[in-house]
């Protein structure tokens, strides 16, 4: 680090404008570029794969179950994407981690130095962490189902694309860990705390509906399907439940709790200070 | 040109900057100084857009910060505190900042060099010293080869290399047009890069002139006399507005110039072995100008008037 010449300003750099694709581009460096992003990431597809052998193998190996709910109540679809409970944990962190990282850093006040129209941050980073949380869930949720078949072919137990439900099962399991990690986002950006953030995602997804089953359940299950988790857990549904809303429309209130927090975010990006 | 009009910010109950007007002119290194506490770093982020002022405004080149199409080609700043992410690669880190406007990895590569910064470039930042640090902030700064700089404390935890360095970058951006605007609580090192000076104490603009004028309008403008006679001496030159201190076998002299000693003396007929103009430092000068607006008082000793130098 001997630096003695100065050989600044060199030729005069056409000058740029920040546009919505130049900061998702940066947002995307940004992410691919920190070590804990790309192990929490990795660790959700562990999750994912892993528990779509573990759990469809306990299950083989306890085949048939006494409790003959149990049996009414099987669903091999649902057994091969356990892994999904587990991966929303690392998916939700990281995504209040993309945020409050460069709270807890100082980062963001060279990253509203260079974008100051700051909302443009906040899309970028929904879009780019979206994305990318989207393309990894969705062949990790198609081949834990594949793996999770496989081993309940054992006992003759599996059940297959061709059978209703269960692509959109499938597909929406990605789709949930997806938008429980822009929550999480969100979050992380009108909370910017990281312990606040994650508090507050967890307690939204995990605390409520416990608070919720200690009301009668006359209060209980009305409320319940509206909470963030039931309703956003009933796009992976391959039976259609009568205590829970109907896939789509769960999975339609479930963004909608993501879309108010972006919005509640984004407001707070633009009054408050950096 | 950095142009403040009646700038004000208030925390709660606490009046950060108090209702500050100044400009800062291309072509020439400006110094803001002030102790801590006196709201440099506010005003700097009002500058950059960061913090929203109470009242008052701040533009750059004519516009509010957040109005510029292409602020890193407007604007470098550097801010105080560290603001880069320590999990990232120092390349990594100008590289994101970098392509929000289009700007190529050439020239990340080359900040990276012009900084001195090559060999370290694919560490991660966490790992770095507070002068590596600073060298990355400064690189920041440069990439969209901007017009105006707004540093932060620069020279904050830098070697004395460094700090050479620092100061011949500056004065070479001045001198190539650039506006440059350096906060600093160390008037030494004020003295040696700026030529002009925006003094503040608790948010209040204290001075806003040159760096000779600021040092020679302070208050502690000594003369120091020796005399073959020093009791003659003293009570020739005593008079209202004048103290006479006695120091190294000499004698200090508020209140009058040389020349009028000079002449005095020679009326007189007292024998003159020594007399000097002493011009207080800077720091003297900032000193007194600032003595009644320290925020943290540090103990009874902050202000001692030693006479001799």
């Amino acid at each position: 680090m001997t630096a003695t010449a100065i050989s600044v300003s060199p030729p005069q750099l056409p000058e740029q404008r920040v546009t919505q694709a130049r900061v998702i581009r940066s947002e995307w460096t940004k992410l691919r570029s920190l070590r804990s992003t790309v192990i929490s990431l990795l660790l959700a597809v562990v999750f994912i794969l892993g528990l779509s052998a573990l759990v469809p193998e306990v299950v083989v190996h306890h085949w048939p179950p006494h409790d003959p709910n149990d049996l009414a109540n099987f669903d091999p679809t649902g057994v091969s994407l356990a892994g999904v409970f587990l991966a929303q944990l690392a998916i939700g962190v990281l995504g209040v981690l993309v945020v409050t990282g460069e709270y807890a850093t100082g980062m963001i006040r060279a990253t509203m130095c260079a974008v100051p129209r700051r909302l443009a941050v906040l899309w970028a980073k929904v879009l780019v962490f979206g994305s990318v949380t989207l393309v990894l869930t969705i062949p990790a949720a198609l081949a834990a189902f594949a793996i999770g078949q496989s081993i309940l072919t054992r006992q003759h137990i599996q059940t297959s694309f061709s059978q209703p439900n269960v692509t959109r099962a499938v597909i929406g399991a990605a789709l949930y860990v997806t938008v429980v990690g822009v929550l999480g986002l969100a979050l992380g950006a009108l909370i910017r705390n990281t312990a606040g953030g994650i508090a507050s995602l967890f307690g939204l997804l995990f605390v409520a509906p416990v608070v919720v089953h200690f009301l009668p359940s006359s209060w209980a299950d009305p409320i319940d399907k509206y909470l963030p988790s039931s309703a956003g857990q009933a796009l992976m549904q391959v039976r259609p439940d009568s205590s829970s809303l109907s896939p789509w429309v769960g999975f339609t209130v479930f963004c909608l709790y993501a879309v108010a927090a972006l919005i509640a975010a984004a407001v707070a990006l633009r009054r408050r200070d950096v | 040109m950095i142009q403040a009009e009646g700038l004000t910010k208030r925390y709660g109950d606490k009046l950060a900057v108090d209702d500050l007007s100044f400009t800062v002119e291309p072509g020439v290194v400006t110094g803001f100084l002030g102790p801590n506490g006196a709201g440099k770093s506010t005003t700097m982020r009002m500058i950059l857009g960061l913090d929203a002022p109470t009242r008052g405004r701040v533009t750059v080149n004519g516009k509010l910060y957040r109005d510029h199409p292409a602020p890193l080609h407007e604007v470098g700043a550097l801010l105080e505190a560290r603001a880069v992410h320590t999990g990232r690669t120092a390349y990594n880190h100008l590289l994101a900042i970098a392509q929000t406007c289009g700007i190529p990895r050439s020239r990340v590569d080359e900040v990276v060099e012009a900084v001195g910064l090559a060999e370290v470039a694919r560490k991660r930042v966490g790992g770095f010293s507070l002068g590596m640090g600073q060298r990355l902030g400064i690189a920041t700064a440069l990439l969209g080869d901007p017009q105006t700089y707004v540093l932060d404390e620069p020279v904050n935890g830098l070697d004395p290399e460094g700090i050479r360095w620092i100061r011949q970058l500056l004065q070479r951006l001045a001198a190539d047009g650039c506006t440059v605007f350096v906060s600093s609580h160390l008037m030494s090192e004020m003295a040696l890069t700026a030529q002009h000076l925006i003094v503040v104490g608790r948010g209040r603009l204290i001075a806003d002139t040159s760096v000779e004028e600021f040092v020679a309008g302070a208050s502690r403008n000594l003369v120091r006399v020796r005399t073959t006679d020093p009791e003659a001496m003293r009570a020739l030159l005593s008079g209202p507005d004048v103290t006479i201190n006695e120091a190294d076998g000499g004698l200090v002299v508020a209140g009058l110039t040389s020349d009028q000693i000079g002449v005095m003396a020679a009326r007189a007929g007292l024998t003159l072995l020594e007399l000097a103009p002493q011009q207080a430092s800077l720091e003297e000068a900032f000193m007194d100008v600032t003595a009644d607006t320290v925020e943290f008082h540090a103990s009874p000793t902050t202000g001692s008037t030693g006479g001799a130098r």
